[in-house]
C-alpha cells in the first residue's frame, strides 16, 4: 500500500476509446478524466451508450481490440499507469486489486462450472491457496454475502441460485481477494426491486468493512443519491457534470443533469404525466461540432449548436460542460 | 465481517447437474436405450468374447486346424465337421477352417478400437484446434480455419488410401497404427469447426468477460471455461463420428487397405466372405448383420444423445 493517504487511489486523464465501426468511428469515451479517493464510492451515471461502461472496462484494459481502442489517457492506478503495463501485469492487477461485478449475474458465471470451483479459480490464482485454503476461502466468503448453508451450497451449479444469490456470489468473488477498487456496473440492473435493495445494502456494508473504494456504474439515480460520495454524469462519451452527490442532487449545473433529475418518479406528487428528456441520445459515430447535447436540450441557444460547449468549474469540486453552466448553477 | 440473513428458503438443494438431466433424457429415448444396450454388449462381448471361446473350446480367433486335411474347411453354423450339430461353432467356420464366432469378436474388437481411438485424436485435435481458432479471432481465427477448408476440400478417403499405401508397414500391427493416423488426421476438421462455432458464440458472453476481468490467462479461459462449454455438441458429435469411422475402416479394409491378416475387423472379414457369397453365405452374413447392428445401435445412441444434451437443437 504505497500511495499515501491523500493520494488518489485511481486517476483517469484524458480517456479515449474510439471503435472502428463500419458506420464511422464510434468515440465511446471521448476525453473523460476523474479521480477516486481511497474508501470513496463514485457513481457514474449515465443513459444506455453514454459510455459508463467503456469507461471502466478501459480502466482495467478490457476493450475488445479490435474494433475497440484506447486511443489516449492514463490510467493512473496506485501511482502506476495501467494502460502503458504488460498484459501479464495487468491480469495481475484485475480481480487482485481492481475486481469487477457485471450487470447480468445469469450470464456472468459460467454454466459448468459449480460455484465453489468459480470462486476457488480467484484465490488460487492471485493469492497462492492450496484447493483446501481456496475452498475453505470460498465458503467464508459465501457466509459474508449472506448465502445461507454455504457449504452445502458450494457445490452446486449457478443455475440452481436466484439471480440475487448469483450477484451475491458475483460479489464473494470479486472481494475474495480484498481489492482496493470495486468495479460493480450497474450490479442491480437485472434484479427485481427488493432484491435490488438487498444487493446494495450487501455492497455498502461490505465497503464499510473492508475500506473498499467502489465505483457504481448505474441509469438509476436514486442508487446514486443513496450510496454514493461522488457523481458523474456522462453523455455520448463525455462528463457532462461532476460533483459531490449532495451537491448534484440539490444544485446541478447541468441542463442535462437537470432533466434526469426532473425524470425521476416524485411518488408523492399527485398524478401527473412523468417527466422525460425529448428525443434520444445522439449518433456518436456522427456528432455535430455544437455540444451534443444541444438538440434535447430545452435552454439551448445558437452558440449551442456552434460551439463545443466548455467544462465549467462551479466550485472546486463541481464542474459542468455547457456554455450556461453559471445560469442553471444559478438557478 | 458477518453473514447477513436473508429470508432464503435454506432447505438443502441437492445439487442436480446438466449431466444428470440429460442421463434422465436419454433413458426416456427408448431407440437410445436400445442402441446403449447394444453397443454395451457388443463392446463387453467383443473385449471377452475371444477369451471365452479359448477357454471353452480351446481355439484362437486365428487357430487353424491343421488337422483337417479335408479342402473344404468351412462348415454352416452349428455344424460339425462330420457335419452334425454342434456348439463348437455357432457362426460356421471360414475358409481356413477358423471360428467365424470368434473371428467375428476379434474383428469387433479392432473394429470398435478403431473407431474409438481415431475419434478420440479427432476429439484431442478438433477441439483443440477450434477452440483456440474462435477464441482468438480476427486473422489467426482466419487463418486457422483456411487451413482447415483446404483440407476439407481434399476428397479424404483418397487421401487415406494415399497415405495408407505410401506408407505401407510390413506389420500387421504398424498397418493398424497408421490406419489410426490417418482416419484420426482427417477426420478432426468438422469437430474443429463445430468447436469453433459454439466458442465463437461463447466468448461473448459475460463469464468470459467476468473472467478475464478476475484475471485468468487464455490458455485457461479456453480450457477450463469454454471447452467444457462446448462439450454438449462435441460428445454428440463425437458419437456420431465413431459408427462413421468405423465404416471408414471397414470400407479400407474391403479394399483391402486396412487390417491386415491374421488380425480381422469386420470390413476385412466381410471382404473375405464376399468371394465366396454363393458357396459359404455365412461368411459374410455374420460379419455384415455385426457391424450393421452396432453401426445402427451407435447412431441411434448418438441421437439419443444430442437429444438428451441439446434439447434445443432438435428437428422434428
Amino acid at each position: 500500500m504505497s500511495a499515501s493517504a491523500d493520494g488518489a487511489l485511481l486517476e483517469v486523464r484524458n480517456l479515449r476509446t474510439y471503435f472502428d465501426t463500419d458506420d464511422g468511428v464510434v468515440k465511446a469515451v471521448d476525453d473523460v478524466s476523474f479521480q477516486l479517493q481511497r474508501g470513496e464510492t463514485l457513481g457514474i451515471v449515465g443513459e444506455s451508450g453514454s459510455g459508463k461502461s467503456v469507461t471502466n472496462l478501459s480502466i482495467i484494459r478490457l476493450i475488445q481490440e479490435p474494433p475497440g481502442k484506447i486511443v489516449s489517457g492514463e490510467v493512473i492506478f496506485k501511482g502506476q499507469d495501467i494502460l502503458s503495463l504488460r498484459p501479464a501485469a495487468v491480469r495481475k492487477i484485475r480481480g487482485r486489486r481492481i475486481a469487477m461485478i457485471f450487470q447480468d449475474p445469469m450470464t456472468s458465471l459460467n454454466p459448468f462450472m459449480k460455484i465453489s470451483k468459480q470462486l476457488m479459480e480467484m484465490t488460487q490464482l492471485h493469492l497462492g491457496h492450496t484447493k483446501t485454503q481456496a475452498y475453505e476461502h470460498a465458503i467464508r466468503m459465501l457466509e459474508t454475502v449472506g448465502i445461507p448453508d454455504a457449504r452445502s451450497r458450494a457445490g452446486s451449479y449457478p443455475h440452481e441460485f436466484s439471480g440475487g444469490m448469483r450477484q451475491r456470489v458475483m460479489i464473494a468473488m470479486a472481494l475474495s481477494c480484498e481489492p482496493e477498487l470495486l468495479i460493480a456496473d450497474e450490479p442491480t440492473t437485472a434484479l427485481d426491486v427488493t432484491i435490488q435493495a438487498q444487493i446494495l445494502e450487501l455492497i455498502r456494508k461490505l465497503k464499510q468493512e473492508t475500506g473498499t473504494s467502489v465505483i457504481l456504474i448505474t441509469h438509476d439515480l436514486g442508487v446514486v443519491a443513496g450510496m454514493t460520495d461522488h457523481v458523474i454524469v456522462m453523455y455520448a462519451g463525455k462528463i457532462f457534470e461532476q460533483a459531490k452527490t449532495k451537491e448534484l442532487f440539490a444544485r446541478p449545473g447541468n441542463p442535462y443533469t437537470k432533466g434526469l433529475l426532473r425524470s425521476v418518479p416524485d411518488p408523492t406528487a399527485e398524478q401527473g404525466k412523468l417527466y422525460q428528456i425529448p428525443g434520444l441520445p445522439p449518433d456518436v459515430a456522427h456528432l455535430k461540432p455544437g455540444c451534443p447535447f444541444a438538440e434535447r436540450c430545452d435552454r439551448v441557444e445558437e452558440i449551442c449548436r456552434r460551439e463545443f460547449p466548455p467544462f465549467v468549474e462551479l466550485t472546486p469540486d463541481h464542474h459542468s460542460l455547457c456554455h450556461f453552466a453559471n445560469e442553471v448553477y444559478g438557478g | 465481517m458477518t453473514p447477513i440473513d436473508t429470508e432464503i428458503d435454506t432447505e438443502l438443494v441437492r445439487g442436480t447437474s446438466l449431466w444428470r438431466d440429460a442421463w434422465r433424457r436419454l433413458l426416456k429415448n427408448k431407440l437410445a436405450v436400445f442402441g446403449l444396450i447394444i453397443v454395451a454388449l457388443v463392446t463387453i462381448a467383443s473385449i471377452i468374447g475371444p477369451t471365452v471361446i479359448k477357454r471353452a473350446f480351446g481355439f484362437t480367433p486365428d487357430y487353424i486346424p491343421t488337422s483337417d486335411v479335408r479342402l473344404i474347411r468351412s462348415f454352416p453354423p452349428f455344424t460339425g465337421p462330420n457335419g452334425e450339430f454342434s456348439w463348437a461353432h455357432p457362426m460356421g467356420t471360414d475358409n481356413a477352417g477358423r471360428d467365424q464366432l470368434a473371428r467375428v469378436l476379434q474383428g469387433g474388437q479392432i473394429s470398435l478400437f478403431v473407431g474409438i481411438i481415431s475419434t478420440l485424436v479427432s476429439l484431442i485435435i478438433g477441439v483443440s484446434y477450434g477452440a483456440i481458432a474462435g477464441y482468438a479471432g480476427g486473422r489467426v481465427d482466419n487463418a486457422m480455419m483456411r487451413v482447415v477448408d483446404v483440407l476439407y476440400s481434399l476428397p479424404y478417403v483418397i487421401v487415406v488410401i494415399v497415405l495408407l499405401s505410401m506408407f505401407r508397414s510390413q506389420t500387421p500391427r504398424g498397418q493398424l497404427i497408421l490406419l489410426f493416423v490417418a482416419l484420426g488426421s482427417v477426420s478432426w476438421l468438422t469437430m474443429a469447426r463445430i468447436v469453433r462455432g459454439q466458442v465463437l458464440s461463447l466468448k461473448n458472453q459475460e463469464f468470459v468477460l467476468a473472467a478475464r476481468a478476475t484475471g485468468v490467462t487464455a490458455p485457461r479461459i479456453i480450457f477450463r471455461h469454454l471447452v467444457p462449454n462446448t462439450l454438449g455438441p462435441v460428445i454428440v458429435y463425437a458419437t456420431l463420428t465413431i459408427p462413421q469411422i468405423m465404416l471408414t475402416e471397414a470400407f479400407l479394409s474391403f479394399l483391402g487397405f486396412g487390417v491386415q491378416a491374421p488380425l480381422a475387423s469386420w470390413g476385412s472379414l466381410a471382404a473375405d466372405g464376399v468371394q465366396n457369397i454363393a458357396i459359404f453365405p455365412w461368411q459374410l452374413i455374420f460379419p455384415g448383420v455385426t457391424m450393421a447392428l452396432t453401426l445402427f445401435s451407435l447412431n441411434f445412441l448418438g441421437d439419443g444423445l444430442r437429444d438428451a444434451l441439446d434439447p434445443q437443437m432438435r428437428t422434428t
